[in-house]
């Protein structure tokens, strides 16, 4: 079978964003972009499969700025087989890239789909769920172990309470959590071979979907600053105060 | 008036808490109704029935709902949606499971996480791990919505008036099954309603260490007990801890970090805190820029003494 990974170019997970003064987005211009971190732990997890017999080709795909061909190239890099970038300037909301995810779906026919949980950069925990909606395929959501049985996927979920696992029919499309594996390094010369693997480029409308934003964004703001603390100098202090608030 | 479904977040025998902010969100939508679906939970539904402002309950009570798997909820709740025109769930790990599959199935876009409606059809919600709130509003003729639950007050569990009215739904879609589940057992308060929070980080060393230490002040306050994701890798505590932009978001009275740096991961699970205690012995932690009280020592001698310094609550 094949496994297709989406990943996203967002802000690096250590760099702290900036919102414009005009409230009109966060300052992304000369800011350090990498691999969406959820997406890599996807990666990671569709090149185990495959080195374990049971997949034979890792397709990545991203849908975004031509720059996210760097991050399709780190995919490969990592192991992937080939890549498609679905090129577009525009801000895509996961209704939209989960639409285009279908139709490539359609169109290479994977057993499993793998996505990262949540983009660290809007937040929404969307595209998965919504792509399985589109296929009408089962999903497993926030995932800590994968185990591909025959024409079963059994997917530890992590939840609310605890872990829960749950058997998917294949397709099916699964959205990785933090602790589902170590993503690896890509090493230098295989970042050298990743620069020859075969890279696609198609647009949303090669692929028929129209990408208009369903959501508006009025406007952006920094969240409320918190008031400057105090340091106490010792245990004693400490303990004082927290009779003050009544807890203690 | 607009009519609005809830989804009610329940273990088949009560209702959970965050149902209540999600119904407080709901309520400045419009009329609220409640799905209650799950395997002998009429229940469940009953107590809904009494949280104050509910209109109708919906019922749907079946084996196939039993575990909330999402490719049986989704379509109950796209049946009903005929006759809503917004769906709104608490942004707990049921919710977030479900309520994008629910948006894509009625073609419109989920706004995620509200922390406020600011209008009928618009809301704000945080973005960039909580570094920035962005103001949506929406343009679709149906509204698919999750809500934090800490970012609304708790609607009053009784005094409503609802009624509760069975649904059928179309059972089992036959695309996946429940395995099993391990929960993790825990007699201290629950993470996300808890008023007070111990939260222990890396600097705990390990298990052993992290139980000596948090978990008799914890018990002493009466407090949840969290932890860093950096805590969780290193298998001090279970997963279900974590406090973060990938855990569990939480806003208590009082959240005491010990031995976290305050990464903005971290943060974003728990600025919002009313009142924030920092224990850590390096005074340039970031977790100091947002600590209302600090105090720069080590843990090991410090929460021993404070635990044994306070008369408990």
């Amino acid at each position: 079978m094949k496994i297709l990974v989406p990943v996203k170019r967002v802000i690096d997970y250590n760099v702290k964003p900036r919102v414009k003064a005009d409230g009109t987005g966060v300052d992304l211009s000369n800011v350090k972009m990498s691999m969406n971190p959820f997406d890599e732990i996807a990666v990671e997890e569709a090149l185990r499969i495959k080195e374990a017999g049971a997949a034979e080709e890792v397709i990545v795909v991203s849908v975004g700025p031509a720059k996210a061909q760097e991050t399709l190239r780190t995919a490969l890099a990592m192991g992937a087989d080939r890549a498609v970038l679905v090129e577009t300037d525009a801000e895509v909301e996961p209704l939209a890239v989960a639409k285009i995810l279908k139709s490539l779906v359609e169109a290479e026919a994977p057993g499993l789909v793998i996505l990262g949980k949540q983009a660290i950069d809007d937040d929404s925990n969307q595209t998965g769920q919504m792509l399985a909606a589109l296929l009408g395929r089962p999903q497993g959501t926030f995932a800590s172990k994968v185990v591909v049985e025959g024409d079963k996927v059994v997917v530890t979920r992590e939840v609310d309470g605890g872990l829960e696992t749950v058997s998917l029919a294949m397709p099916a499309i699964v959205t990785t959590d933090l602790r589902l594996n170590e993503p690896r390094y890509a090493s230098l010369p295989n970042i050298m071979k990743a620069k020859k693997k075969p890279l696609d480029v198609k647009t949303p409308a090669d692929l028929g979907v129209d990408i208009a934003p369903r959501l508006k964004t009025l406007k952006v703001v920094e969240p409320a600053v918190r008031v400057a603390g105090i340091k106490v100098a010792d245990v004693d202090a400490l303990v004082a105060k927290l009779k003050d608030m009544g807890v203690a | 008036m607009s009519k609005t479904l809830v989804w009610v977040e329940h273990d088949n025998a009560s209702v959970k808490d965050a149902t209540l902010a999600a119904v407080t969100a709901a309520s400045q939508l419009g009329e609220v109704h409640l799905l209650v679906a799950g395997a002998g939970c009429a229940g469940v539904a009953e107590a809904a029935a009494q949280i104050a402002g509910v209109g109708k309950v919906h019922l749907a009570d079946d084996a196939a709902y039993g575990n909330a798997l999402a490719e049986n909820v989704a379509p109950l709740v796209v049946a009903l949606m005929a006759d809503h025109d917004a769906f709104v769930a608490p942004a707990t790990s049921n919710g977030k499971n479900i309520a994008p599959r629910v948006a894509a199935l009625l073609d419109v876009m989920q706004v995620s996480d509200i922390l406020s409606v600011e209008g009928p059809k618009t809301f704000t919600r945080p973005t960039y791990a909580g570094n920035a709130i962005a103001t949506v509003e929406s343009s679709d003729a149906k509204l698919v919505v999750t809500v934090r639950g800490t970012a609304f007050a708790k609607a009053a569990a009784s005094g409503g008036a609802g009624v509760v009215e069975a649904v059928a739904g179309s059972g089992d879609a036959g695309l996946s099954s429940f395995v099993g589940a391990e929960v993790a057992k825990s007699e201290r308060p629950e993470l996300t309603s808890a008023k007070i929070i111990v939260s222990g980080g890396r600097a705990l060393k390990d298990a052993a260490t992290f139980e000596a230490t948090i978990m008799p002040l914890a018990d002493k306050l009466g407090a949840g007990v969290g932890a860093s994701r950096a805590a969780v890798d290193a298998g001090y505590v279970p997963n279900d801890y974590q406090v973060g932009q990938t855990g569990k978001i939480v806003a208590p009275e009082v959240y005491i970090a010990v031995g976290i740096s305050g990464a903005i991961q971290h943060l974003a699970g728990m600025k919002d805190s009313k009142t924030i205690i920092a224990i850590n012995k390096d005074e340039d932690a970031p977790i100091f820029q947002v600590a209302d009280i600090g105090l720069i020592a080590d843990l090991f001698s410090a929460v021993p003494e404070l635990t044994t310094k306070i008369s408990g609550a």
